[in-house]
């Protein structure tokens, strides 16, 4: 396994994202926060600086595609939605609530930006193989992202899609992996070892990069660089610490979903990612 | 039945540039001509079933209308997730051929015979689900099937099935065919058991007793306009189907006519709740389960008796 890079501090917009997270999960009483703190930096230099979007428009045909496979990370992706202006801030408080249109994994037709309904792990890379081959086949430019957690990559049918992307030689479709190296239950390699995960990726024919998931400088010249080869798919390693940035869920597998907090725990929580 | 759906396959291709062709591992020079004309458009993705049905969902996201095609079981039972979710949840136009429905692969045994494919399909939002009779009718139903807003299960019975439906019936996906009024008995049948209840309804005609026969090769959405008044006017209901008795067609009229009101007498023919453990022939395990023509007469006269 390569090292683990030493992360960088948080700076200020990933301190707000991850305030947001946690506002988001104290209004709801439950959400999984701990896929999505690992997840936090790839979101935002995703939609900050890679995908090309257009927030008042978000079917534009133009558009990047960007799938969460890992649907459980969801929170993450929509405090980016809100934060792009996809839908009100507002929305937020309404996460798993009856009548919200943001349910506990992302649903394609109800959320403005969500491309594919995913929480059912293991769905997304194949998704994302017919998008990327629709795109070459209509000679479109735009590109398409998949992420998907370590723990998903249990499933079969990830192999399956690899297999098929590196076929195709789908030089515009990346697979991101959110390596926090915890799944729910606990260390990845205690659970099914993953390692050598790159080799595994090279083996199906994919170019890979690793890069640490949180320093946002480096995240943003891996994703500058794509395709990492252009004849065949690029997998982007993202090493990650799974709850980053909230010093009791840091990998620790019981901060994997949470339901509510305690008045010492958000005691906590509010030192460690500071005043709003 | 099998050459035709996937002839048609090619010849919705030549007309629409949306359709395209994902097979997993068919049989050797599967669509030769359709991958010569539109290399393209035809994808063979190996043995990778939960794969080609999310591909198929990603490619009909951007406006394609893919033509899946690999072994019944596999489509229903392997990758019911990905049919679930990829495709229904997201309400998308891909059609999924079921190769080999019901006991088509009888020498093969229990792993390849699809004998509970239609209450699989038939219980996930927006699946269309298709069984019809013979070659001709699976043309008429291929033309119709370019425009289905909505994913559709195809079951595929096997090469050289008598044809016994006729052209100037057309197809309507949802709808029935009353192939014959009758007074005593209304027979419901989809896919291929539409020529062995001919049989049995001729059958019973000579002695007597008046069948009539509503063909259902759509089993979703029901046709209940054409279904409801007719059971209302019959002494005796009879579904067949080659199918379990659990979720298929007889469970299908039943809800219909259970949610319209009191429901008299319902004989539902089906295979009985079992792993069939013998091989040979379709025609044999049918006659087995007592849903060749004679068996069909057999099992209305015992129930007409004991009305």
């Amino acid at each position: 396994m390569t090292a683990i890079p030493c992360s960088p501090e948080l700076d200020a917009r990933s301190l707000g994202l991850r305030r947001m997270v946690v506002d988001t999960l104290v209004a709801a009483g439950r959400g999984h926060l701990g896929p999505a703190m690992s997840l936090i930096e790839i979101v935002r230099v995703l939609y900050d600086d890679v995908l090309n979007l257009r927030p008042a428009e978000p079917k534009w045909p133009g558009r990047d595609r960007f799938i969460l496979s890992k649907g459980h990370g969801c929170l993450a992706q929509y405090v980016m939605l809100a934060d792009k202006g996809f839908f009100p801030a507002e929305a937020l408080k309404t996460f798993c609530k009856h009548d919200s249109f943001l349910g506990g994994h992302p649903e394609y037709g109800t959320i403005p930006g969500v491309e594919a309904s995913t929480g059912a792990l293991g769905h997304g890379l194949s998704i994302g193989v017919g998008l990327a081959l629709a795109a070459r086949m209509k000679g479109e430019t735009w590109r398409t992202f998949i992420a998907m957690g370590d723990g998903e990559t249990n499933e079969g049918s990830v192999w399956e899609a690899a297999m098929a992307a590196s076929k195709h030689g789908l030089s515009n479709l990346v697979a991101i992996i959110d390596y926090n190296k915890m799944q729910s239950y606990g260390p990845t390699e205690a659970v099914q070892g993953l390692e050598p995960l790159a080799d595994k990726w090279r083996a199906f024919g994919f170019a890979v990069v690793e890069v640490d998931g949180h320093d946002v400088a480096a995240l943003r010249r891996a994703f500058a660089a794509l395709p990492a080869d252009p004849t065949r798919p690029t997998c982007l390693i993202c090493h990650t610490v799974k709850g980053k940035g909230v010093p009791p869920a840091e990998h620790n597998a019981n901060w994997h979903h949470k339901n509510k907090l305690t008045e010492d725990e958000l005691s906590v929580i509010g030192e460690a990612l500071g005043a709003a | 039945m099998r050459k035709v759906c996937l002839d048609q396959v090619h010849a919705l291709a030549r007309r629409d540039a949306r359709v395209l062709y994902i097979g997993s591992d068919p049989g050797a020079g599967t669509l030769d001509k359709m991958k010569a004309e539109f290399p393209d458009r035809f994808f063979v993705e190996g043995i990778a079933e939960q794969n080609v049905i999310g591909m198929a969902a990603g490619l009909a996201m951007e406006g394609f209308v893919p033509y899946v095609n690999t072994i019944a079981t596999f489509i229903t039972r392997r990758c019911y997730e990905q049919v679930a979710i990829d495709l229904c949840l997201h309400d998308l136009p891909v059609r999924l051929i079921g190769n080999g429905g019901g006991f088509v692969y009888a020498p093969l045994g229990p792993t390849h015979t699809a004998v509970e494919d239609l209450a699989i399909m038939r219980a996930l939002p927006g699946m269309a689900v298709v069984a019809v009779a013979d070659a001709t009718e699976m043309r008429r139903f291929m033309e119709s099937s370019l425009d289905w807003k909505g994913p559709i299960y195809i079951r595929l019975a096997k090469g050289g099935d008598p044809v016994v439906t006729k052209e100037e019936w057309g197809f309507t996906i949802g709808k029935a065919i009353a192939e014959r009024e009758g007074t005593d008995v209304l027979l419901v049948t989809t896919g291929v058991m539409l020529g062995r209840a001919q049989a049995a309804a001729d059958a019973l005609a000579a002695e007597g007793v008046s069948v009539g026969i509503l063909h259902m090769p759509t089993v979703k959405p029901l046709d209940t306009e054409s279904l409801l008044p007719r059971a209302a006017r019959a002494r005796l209901v009879v579904t067949a189907e080659e199918h379990t008795r659990i979720g298929g067609l007889g469970s299908a009229v039943l809800d219909a006519l259970a949610d319209a009101g009191p429901v008299g007498r319902v004989l539902r023919l089906g295979i009985k709740d079992a792993w069939t453990h013998n091989y040979g022939s379709q025609d044999a395990l049918l006659k087995d389960n007592g849903l060749d023509a004679q068996g069909i007469a057999h099992s209305v006269r015992q129930a007409l008796s004991a009305l």
